[in-house]
């Protein structure tokens, strides 16, 4: 049957292998190449049907739909003021809160979403780079928990001058998260591996690896404590905050952010005008003409591995580093290495859009809290409309029949497809 | 049974993949249908089997007249295919496989594997297959589970058997085995329509031979027909294509190949010990039926196959031994049989297509970066230059017709400094004008004193642009004769005769 799903190259079909990889490819070009319509729509359905089960969990409302048909009015305004109270704390605890006094206060919310988007734009990039190469790096766990470890460790075994120390441990996460991702790729490269599974793996030899040195004196462990835990990163080796640095406020906000956005501009020269992005996407989009014009397409993949696992680094260190420098556990990643999927998904793993997606995603983070707190509304809505977002996504062809799009590609093709298919039904 | 189709016609689009097809097989007859890759045999077999619906004409069984909305249709109605790549499922034992998609069941919904082990045992003795039914398919070697696939038509009463190129995959052995196995069925009164593209098994095998061309008959043929007149009817193009060219002014030898072999994945010679050079400002024309280590020729010289023996020294370089990209930093030119699949990247702007191979050297690339303005420049030149039909240099290069692709890849391969060009069916499936315009850049090649190899199925091509013809048969050069050959003798070499023979 497989010869009726190219029914554009007739008597080609016979001979066309749809083998798996091409397959992947496929899928991975299809969603590169989705519209920012899409993605837009995606949020707007996510949010409605978060709104949804906001309704259904509220109290009121539930109480109300209890004489639904004596007073039907009471449970309109219930869902109204649930949702709506659920989307204001939402927006309160994410981009602007109007309540507090001054300006800067009134601020704070949408550096605390930066400061959560931090480690997802750096982690989304380092799923999107290797997206763009026709990988799937499913590795962040274990590329931010390896980070972690080594940028850790020289955070708090050196004493260095100021900048120096701090520059020094950003390297080494950056280099942790790089090797445990090259590995992967190499893995991949020399033995044909799928990197889904090497990656996956590798997860959890970076997850008990650093488990066993966390509960080892004298290795990873605080000294005196008993619980597997780090030492406390040294002053000089922490990312400083951006208050401190500019002398307003008090957020959390760090020096990381900053190099994020480095990063993004970075990771968007690297792929639009460098020459090793220029094969890093022609391996993606087709490897066998790459190889065929004589682009070694193994060595693409180890070196898009190392630049994902770098930027996994990175994140890494905003983690020890920044967010959290009292020491971390082995599970220092929070689930940011799996986040970063659906980061470079939504943002279509183009630079700008992963970190317009991080942003988003740190917002739902942020302002989920406040919402839980203010309105009782659970957190997991969040994690669902995060999850709906992703679902949408991931599946081009739902949001379009959803809100009849047209289909990419010439109509007269796709008739013949349906033909095809209608025959061989 | 009686098959008969009457004026089959499907198209996908603009393209007619069928174009009024007539075919009657009678009862107990093998009947072969002959064409090259994409003349429409298969098309033709999916329409027969219900797999696509014909835009025109009737399929009749025993004078009635069929409709059939899917395979399990055409099954019922008696009518069985043994597909090129089987459909088997290698972890299932023959059994399972042969009762897949019609299970019986015993009391309880349980599988009557006893009945189907039953069947195979049945059949098997039937032709002497000698197939263990409770073997996993996997296990099997390839002529066996070919055998598995026929006991599953069989065993579902089929009384029209259709062989998709059955010997693509067969050993020599093994398809003497698989001829004998269609006489068997014949005598049985079962009717057989056998695609191949190797005129030797349909002259063994075949009681009568239609040849399909660009989605026609183009002719009948008895087994009594001699190789050249088959080979001629199935490459043969109407209109005979004339290219504009000087004698060739060849100078010394500039590639030269010495007892080069390439052994495949299965450890087998596809192509074995050949001899060949090519002299500066020469065309060498490689001819042959598909499939007989052409491509894999091409692909040991660009560096792209990872079992070579022998030596392909260009300027008394050795390539054998070099990445693609050391042999395309040596100078060679290559046009890809493939040019979708291998030549260019359907998502590339022209622009990108245009330095695809380019991406490690200036001019367009400065310590890393892309120099998009050179690069721009440079595109812009060559849209012109190569009369590429595309609204820009930025259109994606998967937008463009064939034609206008070819001549992408052209303006890449042509635009460097060659010292060899490689060109692999380089005009297939373009329009006239187009085809012209490639030929005519593949003589200013090689008047530009650029020594050429061109692989060509189509006889017409070879003979309008070779100097000299090097003809490949199982993997092996017949034999190399002068460009003014004539057809009929290159016909019978392609069919495996030596030159001396053939023009006997």
């Amino acid at each position: 049957m497989s010869s009726s799903q190219t029914p554009a190259e007739p008597d080609a079909s016979a001979a066309v292998v749809t083998d798996e990889p091409s397959r992947t490819h496929q899928i991975l070009r299809e969603i590169v190449t989705g519209n920012a319509l899409l993605s837009f729509l995606a949020i707007v359905l996510a949010l409605l049907i978060g709104s949804i089960l906001i309704a259904a969990t509220d109290d009121a409302v539930q109480s109300s739909l209890g004489y639904f048909f004596s007073r039907p009015g009471d449970t309109f305004v219930a869902i109204g003021q649930a949702i709506g109270g659920a989307y204001d704390a939402l927006f309160r605890g994410a981009i602007f809160n109007i309540n507090r006094t001054s300006f800067v206060d009134q601020i704070k919310p949408i550096t605390e979403t930066l400061t959560f988007a931090t480690p997802l734009i750096a982690a989304g990039l380092g799923v999107a780079l290797a997206f763009r190469v026709g990988l799937f790096n499913i590795g962040g766990r274990g590329q931010i928990i390896m980070a972690a470890a080594l940028g850790g460790w020289i955070s708090w075994s050196f004493d260095l001058p100021v900048v120096i120390h701090m520059v020094v441990a950003v390297a080494g996460a950056i280099l942790g998260g790089a090797l445990w991702g090259g590995l992967a790729g190499l893995l991949k490269a020399r033995t044909g591996a799928h990197e889904v599974i090497v990656t996956i793996m590798l997860n959890y030899v970076a997850y008990y690896l650093v488990f066993f040195l966390l509960r080892t004196p004298g290795a990873l462990q605080a000294p005196g404590s008993n619980n597997p835990k780090s030492p406390a990163a040294l002053e000089t080796a922490v990312l400083p905050n951006l208050s401190d640095l500019i002398g307003v406020g008090s957020f959390r906000l760090h020096l990381g952010f900053v190099l994020v956005i480095a990063a993004t501009i970075y990771v968007w020269y690297l792929l639009n005008r460098s020459s090793m992005g220029f094969r890093f996407r022609a391996v993606g989009e087709n490897p066998n003409a790459a190889r065929v014009a004589g682009i070694n397409v193994k060595s693409v993949y180890v070196a898009a591995m190392l630049f994902a696992g770098g930027l996994m680094g990175l994140a890494g260190a905003s983690q020890v580093l920044g967010t959290t420098t009292s020491g971390f556990s082995a599970g220092v990643d929070a689930g940011i290495g799996f986040d970063a999927i659906t980061v470079a998904l939504l943002g279509r793993s183009k630079p700008w859009g992963v970190f317009f997606s991080g942003i988003l995603f740190g917002a739902l983070k942020a302002g989920g809290y406040t919402m839980q707190a203010s309105q009782g509304v659970p957190i997991d809505i969040i994690l669902v409309v995060q999850s709906v977002i992703v679902l949408l996504i991931a599946a081009p062809p739902l949001v379009r029949s959803v809100f009849r799009l047209p289909a990419p590609g010439s109509a007269p093709r796709r008739r013949a497809a349906r033909l095809a298919e209608g025959a061989a039904k | 049974m009686k098959l008969e189709l009457r004026g089959i016609t499907k198209k996908f689009g603009a393209l007619v993949a069928n174009d009024h097809i007539d075919l009657t097989v009678e009862a107990g007859e093998i009947h072969a249908l002959l064409g090259e890759n994409g003349a429409g045999k298969s098309t033709l077999m999916n329409v027969l089997y219900g797999l696509y619906r014909a835009d025109g004409g009737e399929i009749l069984l025993d004078d009635k007249v069929q409709h059939f909305a899917g395979p399990g249709d055409a099954m019922n109605a008696g009518i069985g295919m043994v597909h090129q790549h089987f459909m088997l499922i290698p972890v299932f034992t023959v059994a399972e496989n042969v009762m897949l998609g019609h299970e019986s069941t015993k009391f309880g919904g349980v599988l009557d594997l006893e009945g189907a082990r039953e069947k195979v045992r049945e059949i098997s003795a039937r032709f002497g297959f000698d197939v263990d039914p409770d073997a996993r398919v996997e296990d099997l070697p390839v002529g066996v589970q070919q055998r598995v696939e026929i006991i599953k038509a069989l065993s579902r009463d089929a009384r029209v058997l259709v062989f998709d190129e059955p010997t693509a995959v067969l050993t020599p052995q093994e398809t003497d085995e698989l001829m004998a196995i269609m006489r068997q069925l014949k005598e049985t009164g079962t009717s057989i329509v056998f695609i191949t593209h190797k005129l030797r098994e349909v002259r063994e095998v075949a009681d009568r031979i239609t040849v399909i061309r660009l989605g026609k008959v183009v002719g009948e043929a008895e087994p009594t027909a001699t190789n050249a007149e088959l080979a001629s009817l199935m490459v043969g193009r109407a209109v005979d294509l004339m290219v504009d060219k000087d004698p060739a002014e060849p100078g010394e030898e500039a590639l030269v190949v010495r007892n080069l072999s390439v052994i495949d994945a299965n450890n087998q010679y596809v192509v074995a010990h050949l001899n060949f050079e090519v002299r500066t400002g020469e065309i060498l024309a490689i001819a042959g039926v598909q499939g007989n280590g052409q491509t894999e020729l091409t692909e040991a010289i660009m560096g792209l196959q990872p079992r070579v023996e022998g030596s392909i020294t260009l300027g008394g370089e050795e390539l054998v031994g070099r990445t693609p990209r050391k042999v395309l930093d040596a100078g060679v030119g290559f046009v890809p049989e493939d040019r979708r699949e291998d030549g260019l990247i359907a998502g590339f702007t022209i622009a990108e297509n245009l330095m695809l191979d380019r991406s490690h050297s200036e001019p367009f690339v400065k310590s890393g970066t892309l120099q998009l303005e050179t690069l721009a420049t440079f595109a812009r030149e060559k849209l012109e230059e190569f009369d590429i039909r595309a609204p820009g240099i930025e259109t994606h290069v998967g937008k463009l017709s064939g034609g206008n692709q070819q001549k992408v890849v052209l303006a890449r391969e042509l635009s460097k400094e060659v010292k060899l060009v490689v060109a692999a069916q380089p005009t297939r499936g373009l329009d006239v004008g187009s085809i012209e315009f490639v030929h005519s850049q593949i003589v200013a090649a090689r008047d530009a004193g650029v020594p050429v190899i061109v692989v060509s199925t189509e006889l017409d091509e070879v003979v309008a642009l070779a100097d000299r013809i090097a003809v490949m048969y199982r993997g092996g050069i017949v034999g190399i004769v002068p460009g003014d050959t004539p057809r009929d003798v290159l016909g019978l070499m392609m069919a495996g005769e030596t030159p001396k023979e053939a023009a006997a």
